[in-house]
């Protein structure tokens, strides 16, 4: 790491052109983390990557950045009594360790396999973690629009019910969001596995979020506000110890931080808005996208590795590109599911507002 | 709904034009200084609290102006709380 501590003292130039993309790819990152908790470090990372910044350096300076964007966030969705802080820090300890954990085989995999090896193991993790939760969340999202109640409280799910049922002595804590007690030793699991797939994928939420709504029993609005608390702890953990080897470029960092924070207090505005099946189906949608666009560099990875036949050098750009532009489509289009529902949400309520005031005059 | 209720809110664009202000300055002093800033930044050991610090502080001050500024836009939460429980 200490080399590449010395390769991080030539941080690349900033134009204005970079300042720009930058600012604006931190907007939608934020907007959709503001609302779904997570979501924008998988577009990010590789974002800065393709202006030429080195890899551990974009994923310090993504860390950086989302540390202090998660804590806003937080902040703001605490105020709508959305957040609950005792099952974020629990949740956010146990990811800690998931994070170094999921950091050391990440090394173990590079150390034996190679760059090659390190990013097959990358993105064949997205796409099965992807495939399973993903599809599960947009069939549960569907399933509630098709069923007509879309607007009645969520069900807890016979698992949670279950996890809820279960008393371990000396384990047990209250937790406001699930209004009920539950064992530590459930939650410890959890938090430990988000944080591997942080380490893995940079978004833990993909599998935080869903966890807290299917296995703890969390409404989703409080779930996806708790997973800002954990990616505070697990982003303050990291930015430290990149940090500690002089990887974060503070600069890429604060640009991007200065378009997210933009955006971070939308989304958390937005979903006063909405119904809180809406965060399940821009969570679902990112997810599948996102699934297809790692998939597509599996088979690049693995002709590398020499597991299949050589890919020619313009197939491989040509997938890279796909993949990329597939990621932002996922962003933007999450993004704009955002702002359609909050617009929507924000003309009913202006609609009832009136309504409210004619009846009252007469 | 009584008059009170029905009398706009005061928006606050005093302080969204204070805290604006700051974030500028802290943003231009970053990017005027790149070079030192970075120096520093980029060493190991204890140098590690200078990039934590700056983050706090640029969250603190440009987050409150993103806040206030959606505010003055009047974007601003739903009325009615969502029943989250």
């Amino acid at each position: 790491m200490h080399d590449l501590a010395q390769s991080a003292a030539n941080f690349i130039n900033l134009d204005t052109a970079t300042l720009v993309y930058l600012f604006l790819v931190g907007f939608v990152g934020g907007l959709v983390s503001g609302f779904i908790g997570s979501g924008g470090a998988f577009v990010l990372t590789p974002a800065m990557m393709s202006l030429g910044v080195p890899g551990l350096v974009a994923v310090a300076s993504n860390m950086c950045h989302k540390f202090p964007k998660a804590l806003i966030g937080a902040l703001k969705r605490a105020k709508y009594g959305q957040v609950d802080v005792k099952l974020g820090l629990i949740l956010g300890i146990s990811a800690e360790a998931g994070v170094l954990y999921g950091a050391q085989i990440q090394e173990q995999i590079k150390d034996s396999f190679g760059d090659a090896g390190s990013n097959l193991y990358v993105s064949v993790s997205f796409v099965v973690v992807l495939a399973v939760v993903g599809i599960f969340v947009l069939l549960d999202a569907w399933k509630t629009y098709k069923s007509g109640n879309a607007h009645a409280e969520e069900k807890v799910t016979r698992l949670a019910r279950w996890v809820q049922s279960i008393n371990i002595p000396g384990t047990m804590v209250y937790f406001k969001s699930l209004d009920a007690r539950i064992s530590v030793l459930f939650t410890i699991p959890l938090g430990f596995a988000t944080g591997m797939l942080a380490a893995t994928i940079a978004v833990g939420g993909f599998v935080g979020v869903p966890a807290m709504i299917y296995v703890l029993g969390a409404p989703s609005l409080m779930a996806s506000a708790t997973e800002l608390v954990i990616a505070f702890v697990m982003g303050l953990g990291g930015s430290f110890k990149f940090a500690l080897h002089g990887l974060v470029d503070i600069r890429l960092a604060m640009i991007i931080l200065a378009g997210s924070l933009f955006g971070i207090q939308l989304g958390a505005i937005g979903t006063t808005y909405v119904k809180p099946f809406m965060i399940k189906v821009v969570m679902g949608v990112i997810m599948v996208i996102v699934l297809f666009s790692r998939g597509l560099m599996v088979p690049v990875y693995m002709s590398q590795l020499g597991i299949i036949g050589e890919i020619s050098a313009e197939t491989t750009k040509l997938l890279m590109n796909a993949s990329f532009a597939i990621m932002i489509f996922a962003l933007a289009l999450g993004a704009f599911i955002v702002l359609r529902a909050m617009w929507q949400g924000r003309n009913a309520e202006r609609l009832q507002y009136i309504r409210e005031a004619v009846t009252e005059r007469l | 709904m009584s008059a009170h209720e029905n009398k706009p809110k005061k928006r606050p664009v005093g302080i969204m034009v204070l805290t604006g202000m700051i974030s500028i300055a802290l943003y231009a002093t970053l990017l005027m200084n790149q070079e030192t800033i970075i120096g520093n930044f980029a060493k190991c050991g204890l140098y590690a609290l200078l990039p934590i610090a700056t983050a706090f502080a640029f969250s603190f001050i440009h987050g409150s102006f993103t806040g206030h500024f959606w505010t003055v836009l009047g974007i601003e939460a739903a009325r009615k709380k969502m029943e989250v429980k």
